[in-house]
């Protein structure tokens, strides 16, 4: 049988910037801020750092733990991961979550990361001047990303939005075939003090603005940091505030999302560690490091700067409204904001590129140890599954439906089921005492005894009752488009006929794997 | 921006950043046994390959 000949990083700080790559995304720069304004800014980061101790860290280093164990013993995907550590037929079959979840957020992610590319091209050339009119950027966006028709990008193929998703395709694809440390570990080594630079010197911009306009004294730095950070609001006294569920389950939701815990990635990339590889103190420094592009550089950045040129009206919005519709304005509003407009996208793409890198791993490590497929051959199965999707997230571009079908069935709800798996297998099958000993092998941090009683109990229960939240609040709404709207239903057609694919993979990796140990 | 609005910003920037540095000095501060491994790889294939050469060298002679 045909196995791959193992694969190591190369360094440490590679690992650990490749996970914190696949971690900060859109969401640091965009969705962390947006909430924290919605939620009366300061008081947000209470249930924040909570969820982070209890949910956060803890699924990280269960993910970690359980990656390193089942890489040292030849298995790097999901599936393999899985059936090593719980012996039930089930197992292998419950890792297809490890696999569709990364290879379908990717399907859509790939089409947001063009995006950027497409701005920050656009800022670079000076097309992006549309003048103080919001509804210019609205107008743009929505064209630029077809909201308004079904295949309205294929209409000029050659020009346009297009050609930057081919460009960030062919990127993804053409570095994971590398391999890992030549390919992705080479970027991240790169791309993330990069972003980490373009992200230090927007900031400088932002803090250096002071009041800009002198006839609205009111809108200056310190009032928009105080948009962000003060406790409480004038309407609400913080209790108030903290009594509001909603609150809690979002921040927790934010943590999950942002940490890349419940993705499948870091069980992945963890696999490719040696077994007495450190993994306690890479994997605090990758949370860490994520939480600092989160809170540090995101949440001084993107509120404070719409706040001082918009007012409170200019805070309010979804990630996307808030992103491309808003920070444009900003930027047209503020001096030298064509080079902080670009830096400002390219962060963003650069954000966006080593996650998507990372989306892609899983699958190419299961089809090279599951079908015995070379890299080369691996890549060009999931080049073909992942613009299949890509292809069809664009063609239904039509208020973003697929999009959302997909972010929401997959890109949301099978990460709290993948979740839901680990922590089962972790706490319960692999137990909270091995675990910990996996941990504390080659440790470079000794990580808190307390771990093995919450990973047991409080996070499954406070992962649980965020589903359940959760569901309540968002099953119902598309429960009904699912009813109403047909693209939402050849969405669901089209997830599970890639649940069905690499299902029937899985079948065929398992009876290869049990060949494989009769034979030995 | 209110006192409490500094302390909460203080306290999450200062604490995130500060916990990240003190992870990354950790970090670099402790040998990397990747590194090292590549150090023993490399300087064994520089002995083989100066045997090899040796071997070229001596068949040449002869």
């Amino acid at each position: 049988m045909n196995r791959p000949a193992p694969e190591n990083w190369s360094t440490r700080i590679g690992v650990i910037l490749a996970v914190t790559g696949s971690a900060v995304g859109l969401g640091n720069f965009l969705r962390f801020p947006g909430l924290a304004a919605k939620y009366d800014g300061g008081t947000f980061m209470i249930p924040y750092f909570i969820a982070l101790l209890l949910l956060g860290l803890p699924l990280a280093w269960a993910e970690w733990s359980m990656g390193r164990y089942g890489g040292t013993r030849g298995h790097h995907s999901s599936p393999g991961i899985f059936r090593l550590l719980w012996k039930n037929r089930a197992a292998p079959y419950l890792g297809v979550l490890g696999l569709i979840v990364p290879i379908v957020i990717y399907m859509y992610y790939v089409f947001i990361e063009s995006w950027c590319l497409g701005y920050a091209w656009h800022y670079l050339t000076g097309a992006m001047d549309l003048g103080k009119d919001p509804k210019a950027y609205g107008a743009f966006f929505q064209s630029y990303v077809g909201i308004e028709e079904n295949a309205s990008l294929f209409a000029d193929p050659f020009r346009g939005p297009l050609v930057f998703l081919v460009i960030c395709i062919a990127l993804n694809f053409i570095l994971i075939n590398r391999g890992l440390t030549r390919g992705i570990e080479l970027f991240c080594l790169w791309a993330m003090p990069l972003l980490a630079l373009c992200a230090v010197l927007v900031l400088i911009r932002v803090l250096t603005l002071g009041t800009p306009d002198p006839s609205q004294p009111e809108l200056n730095v310190l009032s928009g940091l105080g948009q962000m950070w003060n406790l409480g609001s004038p309407e609400k006294s913080v209790w108030q505030s903290l009594a509001d569920g909603r609150m809690w389950m979002e921040a927790a939701g934010q943590i999950f999302f942002s940490l890349s815990v419940g993705f499948g990635v870091i069980i992945t990339y963890a696999s490719y560690l040696r077994r007495d590889d450190d993994i306690a103190l890479s994997a605090t420094t990758a949370a860490t490091g994520n939480q600092f592009f989160e809170v540090s550089l995101g949440g001084l950045i993107t509120i404070p700067s719409a706040f001082i040129f918009l007012g409170a009206a200019g805070v309010v919005g979804g990630t996307f409204a808030l992103g491309f519709n808003t920070l444009p304005l900003v930027f047209e509003h503020m001096p030298l904001g064509r080079w902080v407009g670009f830096l400002w996208f390219f962060l963003l793409f650069l954000a966006a590129i080593t996650s998507s890198l990372s989306m892609l791993q899983p699958a190419i490590a299961f089809l090279q140890e599951g079908l015995g497929l070379t890299r080369t051959r691996a890549t060009a199965l999931l080049c073909g599954v992942g613009t299949a999707g890509t292809l069809f997230v664009v063609w239904f571009s039509k208020k973003l439906t697929a999009l959302d079908t997909f972010d929401f069935w997959v890109g949301t709800f099978c990460i709290f089921l993948l979740a839901s798996v680990q922590t089962f297998i972790f706490g319960w099958v692999f137990g909270p005492a091995q675990g910990l000993a996996e941990l504390d092998r080659g440790a470079g941090l000794r990580i808190p005894r307390l771990f093995a009683f919450v990973i047991k109990y409080v996070s499954p229960v406070y992962l649980l009752a965020i589903f359940a939240l959760w569901a309540w609040q968002n099953m119902g709404g598309y429960v009904t488009s699912f009813r109403e709207d047909p693209v939402v239903r050849w969405s669901i057609l089209f997830l599970l006929g890639v649940l069905a694919l690499f299902l029937w993979w899985i079948r065929i990796a398992v009876k290869r794997w049990e060949m494989e140990e009769q034979s030995s | 921006m209110t006192t409490s609005g500094w302390i909460i910003m203080a306290l999450s920037v200062g604490g995130t950043s500060g916990l990240f540095l003190w992870c990354i000095a950790r970090v670099l501060r402790r040998p990397d046994k990747t590194e090292k491994l590549h150090g023993v790889l490399d300087t064994e294939l520089k002995i083989e390959e100066e045997e090899r050469q040796r071997r070229r060298e001596e068949r040449a002679r002869d």
